[in-house]
């Protein structure tokens, strides 16, 4: 018997060393180390992105007074409901015109800031991004003013020559003009850093050898640049698609989703059903609805992106 | 070193002494004898107008030996509604919290019944208007107690002289200081004649059609002068009425005669549009006559607050009540209802309308005649007629008499202004009724 014993302990004693040479090895690992230093963000981000996600699909469980489970119930109920079709059609009309023009400003622009030589380029590189970095909030209160039904400055300026004034957030096409407007003004900086990035990467010889064949400038942009930056406007399209599809602040300050419902995007719709109406469950049904949209989006430009990818 | 003995009669002293001090210790009245207390108050736009609930709230744990503290929650962008979601969802949070007017309703089952607080308040004040039994009473019980600071009429804020100039119309003639009103022919009738005549003479009323409250509460009024519900208060729908067609053809022509832009103005366009001096009339508390002094003398002089025209259904007048309400899960309840007893007694009302310029409306019928009113100026006496000290109007809310919960649905979608202005804008009557028949349908999820 004591002889067991003391092979037992033997036995362990001679596995204590391997594992310790096992943990020390794979603390060792630079996949361990690079887990270890991604934690807080991991925990943070399961904190305040995956809680709330998960617990927002609970909320949309429940009935209006949240006292019952209800099941999909209450997708079903919106799926009858004429004012959520809009709000459909409205997000994606809103963050398909948006992304495009600011995809298209950021391309231009971005082309004449690459063609300004050095120090200017800086500064106007900086000017330019002015939009992008004073807080939204702050910027579309500007904006509110500059549309004011009352005191436009841009009615102001429209009168010296004869026209208007225009009511700018009163009319539903001008409303929507006029919020797309600010979303694109916001938005444009952030193609215009992206694609000037991508643009400072493409070899200059590769333009050099067209100009030897004889191309001209669209024939540049359309088989070289254009080519050499399709993953970064594919990813940039889609982030952007994400940001604006989910934009609350411009259209709250602006128009609160006025007039008529006619500016409401599926997150200020959902405010107004889930906090003001005192209905959170319906509320939070709005919101998850942006989820399979952008999924398909995101499957869809980024299957492109993967497959480029393997080409090169 | 010296070693003293305890003998058995100290030591039977000794330990009685301690057992004595240890079971009498809790009940030695320190500084916050009774506890804690936390609050969440409007934080109110008139500048020094916290102070006075400050001051009333620190006299009260002062007395009552209670440790208190207030957040004031500004409404801007939804605070306090925000602020109590989040608390009835953790079940934590202040002890008493201020809610706009449908908040009682909608968190009814987290609030605890305060009928040994109300019931000697109105033996006290008086009788409470029905708009504050409506919002804040359910089934018998009271689910808050209606708060003065932040409660308001939004009655029409006359410009004198342009009215007398284009309108015809005597405002103070017709609502004199000190006397009870010569109204009767204040109809909506007359009302919609001067928005015409103003219109004609480049001073339309400023009357907004967006989807904020002055616009749904005024939308409330008017559509409530003419009797028309669009859900009753059994919860039927009743949108394809006879009323409900009057109160639009009505609006059609009140919104003909109103700024273009009227469908996007939100709370402040309107006081803009007075102090700006473009327009006759707006529907609105006296905030907007309130800046004017500060920043446009000389309109704020030509102010006039009044009633509301009427109806053929009656005098109806906008009345949007604050409530206070304890939370069931809160921890010092009983302080709670003692300090909401305190802020509701008459010398802490007469405080609060007070230090509000008179903007504050109590909520109690013998609570209308205080002499802030009656001296605020200019031009003396502006607001006299502001807390209707003559009983000449229904206190009401937009949506009501639907059960609350499907009116606040009503209130926050502003379908009275919506289905007013798709009609306005060309559309057919029954084709916009048909529309609010279909939301009205909506709103009746459990």
């Amino acid at each position: 018997m004591a002889d067991v014993v003391v092979e037992q302990g033997r036995l362990s004693r001679a596995a204590s060393p391997r594992k310790r040479a096992s943990l020390r090895n794979a603390m060792g690992r630079k996949s361990t180390v690079a887990f270890f230093l991604t934690l807080p963000l991991i925990l943070l981000i399961a904190l305040l992105v995956l809680y709330p996600a998960f617990y927002s699909v609970y909320l949309a469980t429940l009935n209006k007074a949240m006292t019952k489970f209800v099941g999909l119930s209450n997708f079903t109920f919106l799926f009858k409901r004429e004012t959520f079709w809009m709000v459909v059609r409205q997000s994606c009309i809103f963050a398909i015109t948006a992304v495009v023009f600011k995809a298209l400003i950021g391309f231009i622009v971005a082309h004449f800031v690459h063609n300004i030589p050095g120090k200017k380029q800086r500064k106007w590189r900086g000017m330019l991004l002015v939009p992008w970095v004073i807080p939204p909030a702050m910027s579309t209160l500007a904006w509110l003013w500059l549309f004011d039904p009352s005191y436009s400055a841009f009615n102001y300026t429209l009168s010296f020559f004869g026209i208007g004034p225009i009511p700018w957030l009163g009319d539903t096409f001008w409303a929507r003009f006029s919020v797309i407007l600010v979303n694109v003004w916001y938005g444009a900086p952030f193609f215009l850093i992206m694609y000037l990035a991508a643009l400072k990467s493409v070899p200059d010889q590769l333009y050099e050898a067209a100009a030897i064949d004889g191309a001209n400038w669209w024939q540049k942009i359309w088989h070289i640049t254009l080519p050499m930056m399709r993953n970064i406007i594919a990813i940039t399209t889609l982030f952007s698609l994400i940001v604006t599809f989910a934009n609350f602040d411009i259209v709250r300050i602006l128009t609160s989703g006025g007039p008529l419902d006619r500016t409401h995007l599926f997150a200020t719709w959902a405010f107004q059903v889930g906090i003001q109406s005192s209905d959170i469950p319906l509320g939070a049904c709005v919101s998850l609805f942006m989820v399979p949209i952008l999924a398909v989006a995101a499957v869809f430009i980024l299957r492109d992106v993967n497959k480029r990818g393997n080409e090169a | 070193m010296s070693r003293k003995t305890l003998t058995r009669r100290q030591f039977v002293a000794a330990t009685a002494m301690s057992s004595a001090a240890l079971i009498t210790a809790p009940y030695v009245r320190g500084a916050y004898a009774a506890g804690k207390i936390s609050i969440g108050f409007w934080d109110h736009w008139v500048p020094g107008a916290n102070d006075a609930s400050t001051a009333l709230v620190k006299e009260w744990g002062e007395r009552e030996k209670v440790e208190v503290s207030i957040d004031y929650i500004t409404s801007n962008n939804k605070k306090i509604e925000l602020t109590a979601a989040a608390e009835a969802q953790a079940k934590s949070g202040h002890d008493i919290l201020q809610m706009p007017s449908w908040w009682p309703h909608a968190y009814s089952e987290n609030l605890e019944p305060l009928n040994d607080v109300m019931e000697p308040l109105i033996k006290q004040n008086g009788e409470v208007n029905d708009t504050v039994k409506y919002l804040g009473r359910s089934g018998g019980k009271w689910l808050a107690v209606p708060a003065t600071p932040g409660s308001q009429i939004k009655g029409p804020c006359s410009r004198i002289d342009l009215m007398k100039k284009h309108a015809g119309i005597d405002v103070q003639e017709m609502y004199p200081a000190g006397s009870p009103p010569k109204a009767d022919n204040w109809t909506m009738e007359t009302f919609l004649k001067a928005a015409e005549a103003c219109h004609k003479a480049g001073f339309p009323f400023g009357i907004g059609l967006g989807e904020t409250t002055d616009s749904v509460d005024t939308a409330g009024a008017i559509f409530q002068s003419f009797g028309a519900e669009l859900v009753n208060a059994k919860g039927d729908i009743t949108v394809k009425t006879d009323a409900v067609r009057q109160a639009l053809e009505f609006y059609k022509k009140l919104i003909a005669v109103l700024p273009t832009d009227a469908p996007s103005w939100d709370d402040a366009s309107n006081n803009k549009w007075l102090i700006s001096g473009r327009g006759a009339m707006i529907l609105n508390p006296p905030s907007a006559w309130a800046v004017a002094r500060r920043d446009a003398p000389q309109v704020a002089e030509q102010c006039w607050t009044h009633g509301f025209p009427s109806g053929p259904k009656g005098r109806f007048a906008p009345f949007l009540p604050y409530f206070w309400g304890v939370w069931a899960f809160g921890k010092n309840k009983e302080a709670a209802k003692s300090l909401l007893v305190h802020l509701s007694s008459p010398a802490a009302i007469e405080k609060f309308v007070a230090a509000s310029g008179g903007y504050d409306l109590p909520a109690y019928a013998n609570m209308t005649k205080f002499k802030t009113w009656a001296e605020e100026g200019p031009p003396k006496g502006t607001l006299f007629h502001y807390p209707d000290p003559y009983k000449q109007q229904t206190m009401s809310i937009a949506a009501s008499p639907a059960p609350p919960k499907i009116a606040q649905q009503i209130y926050f979608q502003a379908t009275l202004t919506k289905m007013a202005l798709r009609f306005a804008q060309g559309e057919k009557l029954e084709t916009a009724l048909a529309w609010a028949e279909g939301e009205c349908e909506g709103f009746m999820r459990t």
